[in-house]
């Protein structure tokens, strides 16, 4: 699936990130989207940021997400 | 949001009346097929509309001799092999990655970095990295292999079976037997190669190629622009998601690829060979080639008895049509990978099997 995952970057070294996505933190690489800086929103697809992406879109695309992982009943999504 | 979803919907019915044969449309992306579902767009489509579920799913497309090849590693003593989680189901000769998790030496990962992390943790091992996906996957396995190169970590390699989406398309279309007018284009690999890249299809096939996001609005609204594009006989490239696709795309996660790998030809599941449509490590990252460092070849696909899902992804058949749909494949106890992935059209239909089945 190439589900991308909007997060904001709230820590950022070189191109190490912590992203947070509604309370979830967990660790992501810019380097396939290197202007990506501090506080930016950001989709997240397995693993790195690869685009920025807008508020509203962010938060329709997390409530997509929250109705397919209903729909999904195996674990660790991801891969596409 | 109504008056647009109605608006669309309107302007869509007026465009199929005034076609007045039947259409069909095909989507390449997982997740349009599971919104569809989720949303029950199909059924406030005009009759003579009908949408396809195309090979938009990774796991769906990946041929048979790839997976033997990844559980054939998968029983070697010094071999971990790290894969995303939806490829540790898919049914090979004998097993899956699943049953082979049982003797600890295959792990999930949610990146090829956590791939690359295994590697530095378990040096005495040769970590494979299981790189499936399409465009939107392929630069993050690209960035893994350059650390890897940087690095020296020489017990890490990947078997790629990356693909592209563009190709596929274009071997679609070139069958004989297709009957597919437009195709709604996937949202988050156009992310990674822009929707510029669909321009060949548009201009070498005649066909409307519209990107579209994932909500029924989009969706709706994407198919509402194909049925003017074909009413009007005017197939145009369009993007209805410009929030975060644009026409070049994420050109340093492109350079990423090409700084990695080349396209090569590649068995697809059901399509069989694609020109230049799999992407295989360059030369100078031979040593972190799965395929060259454990000297695999892989066999022939073997689809396994009475699976239909080659002809499922060509938009040929719709799932309930296959003999094994619902009986002996499940997704509990998948026989096809369509059925296995929960993105796969198969799992799809399984799920809102109550949906009238239109032909």
């Amino acid at each position: 699936m190439c589900l991308a995952v909007p997060a904001r970057i709230v820590e950022l070294e070189e191109d190490r990130a912590v992203v947070d996505a509604l309370g979830n933190r967990w660790k992501a690489k810019t380097t396939l989207l290197p202007e990506a800086k501090l506080g930016d929103l950001v989709l997240i697809h397995a693993g790195f940021a690869i685009s920025l992406v807008d508020e509203e879109e962010a938060k329709k695309t997390w409530q997509l997400i929250a109705e397919i992982s209903e729909f999904d009943d195996t674990p660790n999504k991801l891969s596409g | 949001m109504l008056d647009r979803i109605k608006k669309a919907q309107e302007a869509m019915a007026a465009a199929c009346e005034s076609l007045g044969r039947q259409i069909n449309i095909m989507e390449v992306c997982g997740t349009h097929t599971v919104s569809i579902f989720r949303n029950g767009i199909r059924s406030v489509l005009p009759l003579n509309l009908k949408l396809l579920s195309g090979p938009g799913c990774p796991v769906c497309v990946t041929d048979q001799g790839y997976i033997d090849a990844v559980l054939e590693l998968a029983d070697r003593e010094d071999c971990l092999i790290a894969t995303y989680g939806d490829m540790i189901r898919v049914p090979g000769k004998n097993d899956s990655l699943e049953t082979k998790q049982a003797k600890a030496n295959v792990k999930v990962v949610l990146s090829s970095e956590d791939a690359l992390q295994l590697a530095k943790d378990n040096p005495d091992k040769t970590v494979v990295f299981v790189a499936v996906g399409f465009e939107t996957t392929a630069p993050a396995t690209a960035v893994a292999v350059k650390e890897a190169a940087d690095e020296s970590i020489d017990n890490f390699c990947i078997l790629s079976g990356h693909k592209l989406v563009v190709p596929a398309m274009r071997a679609l279309l070139s069958s004989k037997n297709n009957h597919i007018d437009a195709f709604l284009c996937p949202g988050h690999v156009s992310v990674i190669i822009g929707y510029g890249a669909f321009a060949e299809i548009t201009r070498d096939f005649h066909r409307p190629c519209v990107v579209a996001g994932f909500e029924a609005v989009q969706i709706i609204e994407g198919l509402s622009e194909i049925c003017r594009q074909l009413s009007t006989d005017a197939p145009e490239l369009k993007s209805m998601y410009p929030a975060v696709v644009t026409e070049k795309g994420n050109v340093a996660a492109q350079k990423m690829i090409g700084e990695c790998f080349e396209p090569v030809d590649g068995d697809w599941r059901g399509l069989g060979a694609i020109p230049n449509s799999t992407l295989k490590l360059r030369g100078k990252y031979d040593r972190f080639d799965a395929f060259k460092r454990f000297s695999i070849r892989p066999s022939a696909s073997e689809e396994r008895k009475g699976c239909r899902c080659g002809d499922v992804l060509c938009g040929l058949i719709d799932p309930p049509e296959c003999q094994l749909f619902g009986r002996s494949c499940t997704p509990q106890d998948p026989i096809g990978p369509c059925m296995v992935s929960s993105e796969g059209a198969c799992a799809a239909w399984f799920k809102y099997g109550q949906e009238k089945i239109r032909t």
